[in-house]
């Protein structure tokens, strides 16, 4: 994902953009033109997001999404926990997937998260990278 | 307010899995409908199919593929898609047609034969797709979202999975009255909690199916109506097609994130409430002059939305306007007395004309064992994907 986050490990943060004239800020990123309807439109420039969120809802997926979607159909279904996250500057609220591990169980809506790196899927040459959400409670 | 527009026939394929095409479930249903409004094929002026996007070529130019199964006979053809909205676009472009005088009678139809499982995006790879990249980067399913949806009311307003379960009662007891369902059984509460988790919270039967059906609605000018000996026709009154307005705030299907409101203040109206208050303005009728509602539940915690969505309660109260029986069948305002989506399942395409049909049903007294007293007033609410509302009200 060309241009959705930068950075490693403490530094990593989702990229997005945003507008130079109305300030509005777009993820995923918005390239071509702002798309708040009163504003006249402005230069789109990349910025990285709020590293710190809470969480708005979860949920979790008991079973193997369709293809696209990538995994291992030899191997057992392991659910995957999905986060939506409000950030309180931008206003913004991103899905993402939970870090390996944490449960819908673990969660709680306004708890607060962090982004971190993660692991998409990885085929025989290349290792594709995603974003996760992680309680900071775990690293705290 | 715009002028009516009469309801002349309805008709269905029952919902099921067939193993048919989605041609032979919709012609199967406008069949019904030309029969039930006592209409020759001929006699249609303009035909407009709502579109699947699983059936291949003719699903995309649906209108013709109807067309064509029920024998050329030289209509006006055209064929829209908006996701679980198209079948609602399909009824205002036929509404749009009446209205300009560019046809007498309009026939809409729609059909689809769904897989089994989880809907998925188009093959290939295309990034630049939120539908696509929700997939692949989330494996974000239709009912993930849901899951999303629920969990936020339970922890904004204290709804629980036994409120969700109710509503599946609920529906399934009415579905069980209704020939054009596909589940003919009323399911008990703890049925409900002893189904497999789907997405947290939501069990499998809190989740609706993916099945094939169809439906038609034979619409027509007042003035065509009454040259037909129909003096008090089902009328149209109003449809809502409403998109969005900026910043959206609510995270809706297919997309990973929000609009962000840093910039923006949002409006204090949700995109689901406008969706309703349009069709209210357009039919100068309000919320508390409604005998029913049919609402779009592919899950049970979204019925409770709608309530509050349609202005049926405050926000906050669907769970409550539910557990005092306000939207049972005798009800104050019945929800759902078709089944719902709970006893249908989803044929994209099809399911916000068949919601109009259980509307033109109710209005005429012919629903059976499902009739709503005195049913005068009646409306429809669904949301398609990529922002497209969906609402109709009927009167007679």
């Amino acid at each position: 994902m060309e241009g959705w986050f930068i950075g490693e490990e403490a530094g990593f943060r989702l990229l997005g953009t945003r507008c130079a004239a109305c300030a509005s800020v777009f993820f995923p990123r918005e390239d071509t033109h702002c798309r708040n309807p009163g504003c006249p439109g402005g230069e789109l420039a990349e910025v990285p997001l709020s590293p710190r969120g809470r969480v708005w809802s979860y949920t979790d997926s008991r079973y193997r999404p369709p293809s696209p979607y990538v995994s291992d159909p030899e191997l057992p279904w392991d659910p995957c926990t999905l986060m939506a996250v409000e950030l309180e500057t931008e206003r913004i609220v991103v899905l993402g997937q939970a870090v390996p591990g944490v449960a819908v169980a673990d969660l709680a809506v306004g708890m607060e998260v962090e982004v971190v790196p993660g692991v998409l899927y990885e085929d025989t040459a290349t290792t594709w990278l995603t974003w996760h959400w992680r309680p900071t409670e775990v690293t705290a | 307010m715009t002028d009516d527009v009469a309801v002349l026939g309805a008709g269905m394929h029952p919902w099921g899995k067939g193993g048919r095409g989605f041609a032979e479930y919709g012609a199967v249903a406008a069949r019904a409908a030309l029969a039930d409004a006592g209409l020759a094929w001929r006699e249609v002026g303009s035909v407009v199919g709502a579109v699947t996007v699983r059936g291949g070529y003719p699903g995309y130019v649906a209108g013709a593929t109807f067309a064509r199964a029920l024998g050329w006979q030289g209509a006006r053809v055209a064929s829209v898609y908006a996701a679980c909205a198209s079948g609602a676009q399909a009824v205002d472009t036929a509404r749009a047609q009446i209205l300009a005088g560019l046809a007498d009678v309009v026939l809409v139809v729609g059909g689809d034969a769904a897989p089994k499982g989880f809907f998925r995006p188009a093959g290939g790879d295309r990034p630049d797709d939120p539908d696509w990249l929700r997939f692949r980067l989330l494996g974000a399913t239709n009912p993930a979202y849901f899951g999303l949806y629920a969990r936020r009311r339970m922890a904004v307003h204290g709804d629980t999975t036994e409120d969700f379960a109710l509503v599946k009662v609920k529906n399934s007891a009415l579905g069980a009255e209704n020939p054009y369902a596909r589940y003919r059984r009323a399911v008990g509460p703890e049925e409900v909690a002893a189904s497999a988790v789907v997405a947290d919270p939501l069990r499998l039967l809190d989740i609706c199916a993916t099945s094939d059906g169809g439906a038609a609605l034979v619409l027509s000018s007042m003035e065509f109506a009454r040259r037909h000996g129909v003096a008090q026709p089902v009328r149209i009154r109003a449809v809502s097609t409403v998109t969005p307005r900026y910043p959206r705030t609510v995270l809706d299907l297919p997309d990973i994130a929000t609009d962000s409101a840093a910039a923006v203040a949002p409006a204090d109206e949700s995109f689901r409430e406008s969706i309703a208050r349009a069709a209210y303005e357009e039919a100068g009728v309000g919320p508390g002059e409604l005998s029913l509602a049919e609402v779009y539940d592919l899950s049970t915690a979204l019925e409770l939305q709608w309530y509050e969505d349609l202005g049926l309660c405050a926000r906050g109260e669907g769970a409550k306007l539910l557990r005092e029986g306000a939207t049972a069948l005798g009800g104050r305002i019945p929800v759902n007395v078709s089944g719902g989506l709970a006893s249908f399942g989803e044929a994209v395409p099809a399911q916000a004309i068949a919601q109009v049909c259980e509307l033109t049903w109710q209005l005429r007294g012919q629903a059976g064992t499902r009739q709503v007293a005195g049913a005068r007033v009646g409306i429809t609410a669904n949301q398609g994907l990529f922002g497209h509302g969906s609402s109709v009200i009927a009167v007679r």
